[in-house]
């Protein structure tokens, strides 16, 4: 990964819309993002086990005067669904970035019934849903939905196509 | 199974020692998020205030909202007050905290051993699960279990000043409801303005 990766843009959009605390549950997809994070001294970093309480940390941090982003991937969105009734009911801006699993190129079938769902389940929520298949349109995309969630006080989730962050190799070809 | 005995200590008498003087606290006014059920009742029968965040939802959540407020308020000292059930529907967040480590938050669990809400349905903590065994095994350096109000008395301070993880076995017995503001949106705005944070 160089320094000029469409992550580090992303970091970039993420500093400059003011977020002071970012929780995740690991996804390879995600992990300039997690390692530019705990490189920043000025960020607060949580490691989640699970990613419901990630939305909790937004809803807290929001309480306490400060923007958080949960990064995670679409099969843990799931898991946050309930959850997400917090930030909405609160009226608290809640933003999350979402590596897709299990549609460009996806070798392993779990990853597919809730890769399927992820927009679904989240409009469902009234989360509003951004997706970005191009390193072209990500770090805008970015930007804009952070501006709509901590602007506009909702729930905004920006998708990182798996076509974008490139499908999972489980067998290198050399091998 | 077994259902917890009735000998535990009244609920809202611990409630009410464990947030008197909220004043007295380093750094200001003592910031509370309870769990979704009885602990607000009982943080709103103890006087309800803007620096009271109470969950009526969002089972499981009170734990990381806390640590949330406490990152972005580290010069403030922050309580988590929540029940067996709803500590136990979070459990992971008690691994999540103590790796971050942070030295202005406490959680105190109000113990019955059942789900009250729902019928009394007999909990994990009364079918052999120890929370504050849990909560060391997950790294928390200090964990204790109070069983009398003498220790609930000597609780009050450290939850201010260390950072605990107190389990308090409380009597199962129904006591008169109590229902603080539930206005999510309406508490969130006292509780940022109590903190003195400007609206975005």
């Amino acid at each position: 990964m160089t320094a000029t990766s469409w992550q580090d843009g992303v970091y970039v959009a993420l500093k400059k819309a003011g977020v002071r605390q970012i929780a995740y549950v690991p996804d390879a997809g995600h992990s300039r993002l997690i390692e530019l994070a705990h490189a920043d001294n000025d960020m607060h970093v949580v490691v989640c086990t699970t990613e419901e309480e990630g939305v909790a940390l937004a809803a807290g941090a929001h309480l306490g005067g400060q923007r958080a982003c949960l990064l995670m991937q679409s099969s843990g969105v799931g898991n946050t669904i309930n959850m997400i009734g917090l930030p909405t009911t609160m009226h608290a801006p809640f933003l999350t970035l979402i590596t897709m699993r299990g549609e460009w190129g996806e070798f392993n079938g779990w990853q597919v019934p809730m890769g399927s769902a992820t927009e679904t389940v989240l409009k469902a929520m009234g989360v509003h849903v951004k997706r970005a298949d191009s390193k072209d349109e990500v770090v805008d995309m970015v930007a804009a939905s952070a501006s709509l969630a901590f602007g506009s006080a909702i729930p905004v989730a920006v998708l990182f196509s798996q076509r974008l962050i490139g499908a999972k190799v489980f067998v290198k070809e050399a091998e | 199974m077994p259902r917890s005995d009735e000998t535990g200590l009244d609920r809202r008498a611990v409630v009410a020692e464990l947030l008197r003087d909220p004043a007295d606290t380093p750094g200001g006014e003592l910031l509370v998020v309870t769990g979704l059920g009885s602990t607000t009742y009982d943080a709103g029968a103890a006087g309800d205030r803007a620096e009271n965040f109470y969950l009526w939802g969002a089972m499981g959540g009170a734990a990381m909202i806390g640590l949330g407020v406490a990152l972005a308020q580290p010069t403030r000292r922050v309580l988590v007050l929540t029940g067996d059930g709803e500590a136990l529907m979070g459990m992971g967040a008690l691994s999540t905290i103590a790796a971050r480590a942070p030295a202005n938050l406490s959680i105190a669990v109000m113990d019955n051993g059942q789900f009250a809400e729902t019928g009394h349905q007999p909990s994990h903590t009364s079918l052999g699960t120890d929370l504050a065994a849990v909560a060391a095994a997950c790294g928390w350096k200090t964990t204790l279990t109070a069983t009398t109000m003498a220790q609930v008395t000597t609780l009050r301070p450290r939850l201010r000043r260390e950072v605990l993880f107190a389990v308090v076995k409380i009597s199962p017995a129904d006591v008169p409801r109590f229902l603080p503001p539930r206005d999510a949106a309406a508490l969130s705005v006292r509780f940022r303005a109590a903190l003195g944070i400007a609206a975005d």
